[in-house]
């Protein structure tokens, strides 16, 4: 656990709607509604943010330096302090949470954005893997998933009745609910991962505004505070893990004091229903944890947006008196590389 | 509330050149790691977190290919970030990894920076595709230039500076063993009548395209007092950004980077920074941009750059040596070109800068910058330990 010296919490979030293609609108042009919607929750403009950080990824915009533009979404005159780290936004959530630490910055808008649609993802993803080894054989997220759902009927974790009804329970609490009705079983995928075992395709944004203490307790009544935050990576190679597992995801939420009380709510980044019975059991997650009343990624997934989303439906839960205490997780690299987990608290009323 | 003190206590880099087959991508980053955990006399062990940034994922062809590199880091079980800010993020991720010891989320850091850039054709890795580019603008020297004769334009400068730069630079690189281009050869008028490729750049102007990487460990204060060698203190660090485009965008001179500059130097208590600076590491990628930099960045005053060029001030013997290592314009593995900039100033300042050592070197400026000329990281690094 780190013992921060400051008290961080997220006071604002905001997300575009989440469509399956955004042909018609620039990454600027989705953006753009979306931070002045975060940022308008606190009554802020971009000029008052000490440090701005995105998360995106060239490979989905199919162009070199795609988040330079993104950058005329911002607004960035005068000059501004600004990064971008080139994964899911709530790993440039956490290089904002480092920056405020650190006394530099005193808030921070967080943001990041994916358009699945511009290539086929599936394709895409399959560039993530070991260039010498993996790569050339072109196995998709889908099939990796598979691989590892197949782990876990094989280990008795689990069983394609037990899929469905996570597939069910997410689709059918996600905020477009009819957009996103509980699919029909369908044909396999990849067996044994069904249609309603996958995640949608779509593109959006989202943003977070983080404030330090007092200004934080200025810009928000229930602000959601970060009372721990912690990032693990697992080996790269597929065949020396156990995928059934997450010990990754259960450091990282030892570290974040994710162990030290019970939390009420989780928002787990699990694009696959199999991962969310994996993600459960790294977290100890109980029956009486509410998991993912956003719908999770499988309601939506803006890829590179989808982990801070997570973490977004998680603070904005605690800023409505919904939850008191939540775990937010994140996700990146294949079968759930690279795990990141906070915990957020509403202070008692 | 206290901020702790940075130290870089082991830097690495390693050999530089147009296509490293020797090693693959993990064996490229794995060579710079090893030896900058060897300058702390460390092991991987005693490394509590990793950074690494590097530039276009389109330049390998890997996309994050910092999940495939997990396991070369020895960052299995660790946090791993991975950061991109275009040519800044050498700079950008080392200043990232530098925070991470600030606020004391961890005590020692390995960040580090890379690129192979053999593993594809760089110039047109960064030439957008149409519709989002017009299709002449080939490189970034297509980009640069037009901004180049601006200042020419501007300063009156005579038309030869530029090929001072390159034979300056190119000069030094002889004397770093590290460095992409050793041209024992080169003469000044072997770079005067080289091919003309962006007017008014010519092609012994212009940056390498190389395959390397850089790494450094940064540590608290505790870690300093244990590293083997002498720490060079990191006193000020700053990032901004500006818009690619905009109507009144200054190309010459960007606001983004005066103002990072006033930044470090305010961190740092620096009030002039041409006597207080004894040795400079900026990104130079086209010869020109070292007086324009260093009009930029408060060594000159406005129009004046390239008088200091001129009159041999940066020279590597001179008053204000710029880019003792040879700079971008002799190694360029573009996302580690950044870190090499900072991890350079601070061999300078530790007094292990071998061959191309400016004497006495107390205080170093390492500076980046990347994009349309809108993203600029900087560190100021010095022998002595911050005060404050």
């Amino acid at each position: 656990m780190t013992h921060a010296a400051r008290n961080v919490a997220i006071v604002a979030f905001a997300q575009s709607a989440h469509r399956r293609r955004t042909d018609g609108l620039s990454e600027v042009e989705t953006l753009m509604p979306v931070l002045h919607d975060a940022l308008g929750h606190v009554g802020l403009t971009a000029r008052d943010i000490d440090f701005t950080c995105s998360g995106s990824s060239d490979y989905l915009a199919g162009r070199a330096f795609s988040f330079t533009m993104a950058l005329d979404g911002v607004g960035a005159w005068p000059p501004i302090t600004e990064s971008h780290v080139e994964t899911d936004g709530a790993w440039a959530l956490y290089e904002a949470w480092v920056k405020i630490l650190t006394g530099a910055a005193d808030t921070a808008l967080v943001y990041a954005y994916g358009t699945s649609s511009a290539g086929d993802v599936r394709d895409v993803l399959t560039r993530q893997l070991d260039p010498y080894y993996l790569a050339p054989l072109w196995p998709d997220p889908v099939a990796l998933a598979a691989l590892q759902a197949r782990a876990l009927i094989d280990a008795g974790e689990t069983d394609e009745q037990a899929l469905a009804a996570v597939a069910a329970r997410n689709r059918a609490a996600g905020p477009q609910g009819a957009a996103h009705r509980p699919r029909a079983a369908g044909d396999y995928v990849v067996a044994p991962l069904r249609a309603r075992d996958c995640p949608p395709i779509g593109d959006g944004a989202a943003a977070v505004v983080l404030a330090a203490g007092d200004t934080a307790r200025r810009l928000h009544d229930r602000p959601a505070w970060i009372r721990g935050i912690d990032h693990r990576v697992e080996t790269h190679a597929l065949g020396v893990r156990d995928l059934t597992d997450s010990p990754s995801t259960r450091l990282a939420a030892t570290r974040a004091g994710a162990f030290d009380a019970p939390v009420d709510t989780a928002e787990l980044h699990a694009p696959f229903t199999s991962q969310e019975i994996v993600l459960r059991k790294a977290l100890r997650l109980g029956d009486g944890v509410t998991v993912n009343p956003s719908g999770g990624a499988l309601a939506a997934n803006p890829v590179m947006a989808t982990g801070l989303i997570r973490l977004g439906e998680a603070a904005a839960r605690i800023h409505r008196g919904a939850s008191d205490r939540a775990l937010a997780h994140a996700t990146a690299g294949p079968c759930l590389q690279q795990n990141l987990v906070a915990v957020l608290e509403g202070e008692t009323r | 509330m206290t901020r702790e003190p940075v130290a870089v206590v082991g830097i690495g880099q390693t050999r530089h050149a147009a296509a490293r087959r020797d090693v693959s991508i993990a064996g490229l980053v794995r060579e710079a790691a090893r030896r900058a955990l060897d300058d702390a006399a460390l092991t991987w062990s005693d490394i509590d977190a990793v950074v690494i940034g590097k530039a276009p994922d389109f330049f390998e062809g890997v996309m994050t290919p910092e999940h495939y590199l997990a396991d070369a880091l020895g960052a299995v079980g660790k946090p791993l970030l991975r950061v991109h800010t275009a040519g800044s993020v050498g700079g950008s991720t080392a200043l990232v990894a530098a925070d991470l010891v600030t606020a004391r989320v961890h005590r020692t850091v390995l960040t580090l920076a890379f690129e192979k850039q053999s593993e594809s054709n760089a110039m047109w890795g960064l030439s957008l595709p149409v519709p989002f580019q017009q299709p002449l603008l080939a490189g970034a020297g297509g980009f640069f230039a037009p901004h180049v004769r601006a200042y020419m334009r501007r300063t009156g400068a005579p038309d030869g500076v530029g090929s001072l730069v390159a034979y300056k630079d190119r000069r030094n690189a002889l004397k770093n063993p590290y460095a992409h281009l050793h041209e024992h050869d080169i003469t000044l008028e072997k770079v005067r009548s080289s091919p003309m490729l962006w007017d008014p750049i010519r092609y012994s102007e212009t940056c390498p395209s190389s395959d390397g990487a850089c790494a450094m460990v940064l540590t608290d204060r505790a870690g300093a007092a244990r590293a083997p060698y002498p720490p060079a203190w990191l006193h000020g660090g700053a990032m901004r950004s500006e818009p690619t485009l905009f109507a009144g965008k200054d190309f010459v001179s960007p606001r983004a980077g005066k103002d990072c500059a006033a930044d470090v130097y305010r961190q740092a208590g620096i009030t002039d920074p041409r006597r207080e600076i004894d040795a400079v590491e900026m990104y130079v990628p086209f010869s020109w941009y070292e007086p324009m930099w260093l009009e930029n960045l408060g060594f000159a005053a406005e129009g004046e750059g390239w008088k200091l060029t001129e009159a041999g001030v940066t020279e590597l013997d001179g008053d204000l040596p710029v880019n003792p290592s040879g700079g971008v314009l002799s190694t360029n593995p573009i996302g580690a070109s950044g870190m090499l900039r900072f991890a350079e100033a601070a061999l300078q300042v530790r007094g292990r800068a071998g061959e191309h050592q400016v004497a006495d070197a107390r205080k170093a400026l390492g500076h980046a910058y990347g994009g349309g000329a809108q993203f600029f990281s900087m560190w100021l690094v010095a022998a002595e330990p911050p005060t404050t």
